[in-house]
């Protein structure tokens, strides 16, 4: 036990403070790729409710084709994809070789647009939960679809998508680990770095793990304070 | 150097089908002894013995709240620390990475498909299960006939998206040298920095997989519910 602290602690040799750095680029990168996947979500929500039925299939195909597919393909779609084009682009302007494209920003967006496809469907869950008579009633004081979605469904409908999004947030943040495969050092990039060099793989893995299960732990809590505060006036049966 | 070259796109479709036997082999190796292992902790989660209760929640909780990566870097990396282990009967298996990936997809999959188990068998109906004690029936009778079937239908489409999460979750298996459609995609890319093709030659592969999934399991689901099925004539409007 005592060895396992002077290995993972903060003092002399410790990999205390990598860890931890790494844990909280683990934390931003998730938090990036959750704040992205709203926009894509939210985006694909109004289109999948829009009356066009061109936009209807448009976020049909996106979410079925992105909640179908390894989120690993993904990642290295936006790494490579995202290299080649940079790398062009430098070629213009007269770099030589290969260009690597940022690895936290590709991540981020990858895992942003995944899970934006799983969130669109928390938020479409959620605004049809809400009831027509708010709206009609909306409708009746003359309110135009900006200020109704801003006074009457948002305020709700993200009252109702907070659960979901619990669910989401939970996915995002094991999903960062894939990040690792390119490069990025987060938590478990860092924990292959450590266990390369101690020769103590299941340690560093196994810290991995356990913060992994901290985060989740006070995540899953705070979604739980949250929406106890945000159903506070809503009357429910039981 | 145009986006989307088809003979190209063509060409490494081919080179990706040869994955698609490895990528099934893993599913559904975990896949059936991830369910024998599920129906163990569901029962010990419905079993009304604290202790056992406890236990199947601890490995649920850890299972669902740590990455698979997490996982698979536990057991084909971690557990090479251990010198006991390395000369243990079990290290020639521990040892090849086809093992360690079933290994870790096997005990991630039975966490979540313990959880949709005791969710199917808590939705039967109690009326029917005191029905059936009120015939006499107990124990295994009473599961194997009344319990087991409807319980079995009411956990299936939870279920195939379980299975969709496994096929999806063999592409990490790339990540520990196995060459299944996400590690011969990775092979290619890397070889030709042409990600677009090649991405849309494994995603499809993937898309059509779990098309054929979901299908193969609502066709189960419809033959299993014959009895619930409305009369033709009272579906029409609602349906």
């Amino acid at each position: 036990m005592s060895a396992y602290f002077d290995l993972m602690g903060f003092a002399g040799t410790g990999w205390g403070f990598d860890m931890l750095r790494a844990t909280a680029v683990t934390l931003a990168v998730a938090l990036a790729g959750f704040g992205v996947g709203a926009i894509f979500g939210m985006l694909s929500a109004a289109a999948s409710l829009s009356p066009v039925s061109t936009l209807r299939h448009l976020a049909d195909g996106y979410t079925t084709t992105l909640r179908g597919i390894p989120d690993l393909l993904v990642i290295y779609l936006f790494y490579f994809g995202g290299s080649t084009v940079i790398t062009q682009l430098g070629h213009l302007f007269g770099a030589e070789g290969f260009v690597s494209a940022p690895v936290f920003l590709t991540g981020a967006l990858a895992i942003g647009v995944v899970s934006g496809a799983y969130q669109a469907e928390v938020f479409r869950g959620a605004v049809l939960a809400l009831s027509r008579g708010e709206i009609e009633a909306a409708k009746a004081y003359g309110m135009g679809p900006f200020l109704r979605f801003r006074r009457i469904i948002l305020p709700q409908a993200a009252r109702f998508a907070i659960p979901g999004l619990g669910n989401v947030w939970q996915l995002v943040l094991k999903e960062s680990a894939l990040i690792s495969v390119v490069g990025l050092v987060e938590l478990m990039r860092q924990a292959q770095i450590g266990a390369g060099s101690t020769r103590k793989p299941f340690t560093f893995f196994l810290t991995a793990g356990l913060l992994y299960l901290l985060i989740s732990l006070v995540s899953g809590a705070a979604f739980r304070v949250a929406e106890a505060r945000a159903m506070r006036g809503i009357r429910r049966a039981s | 150097m145009n986006i989307f070259d088809v003979s190209f796109f063509a060409e490494n479709f081919v080179a990706l089908c040869r994955g698609i036997p490895l990528t099934l082999q893993l599913t559904l190796l975990s896949v059936t002894s991830g369910a024998v292992f599920a129906i163990v902790l569901a029962s010990f989660r419905l079993s009304g013995n604290q202790v056992l209760d406890g236990l199947a929640r601890g490995y649920i909780f850890v299972f669902r709240g740590t990455p698979l990566l997490v996982q698979l870097y536990i057991i084909y990396y971690g557990l090479s620390q251990f010198p006991e282990l390395r000369k243990s009967f079990a290290w020639p298996f521990l040892r090849e990475a086809y093992w360690c990936a079933s290994l870790a997809l096997c005990l991630n999959t039975a966490a979540y498909s313990a959880e949709i188990i005791r969710g199917g068998v808590i939705a039967v109906p109690l009326g029917q299960i005191e029905a059936a004690k009120a015939y006499g029936m107990g124990g295994l009778t009473l599961l194997r006939r009344i319990i087991a079937p409807q319980a079995f239908r009411l956990m299936l489409p939870a279920y195939s998206n379980e299975l969709i999460l496994v096929v999806k979750s063999t592409a990490l298996a790339s990540t520990i040298t196995m060459m299944e459609v996400t590690g011969i995609a990775a092979k290619l890319i890397s070889a030709t920095y042409r990600p677009v093709e090649i991405f849309i030659a494994a995603g499809a592969i993937y898309l059509l997989l779990n098309f054929s999934i979901t299908r193969l399991l609502r066709l189960l689901e419809y033959r299993l519910s014959r009895d619930r099925r409305p009369h033709q004539a009272a579906t029409g409007e609602h349906a």
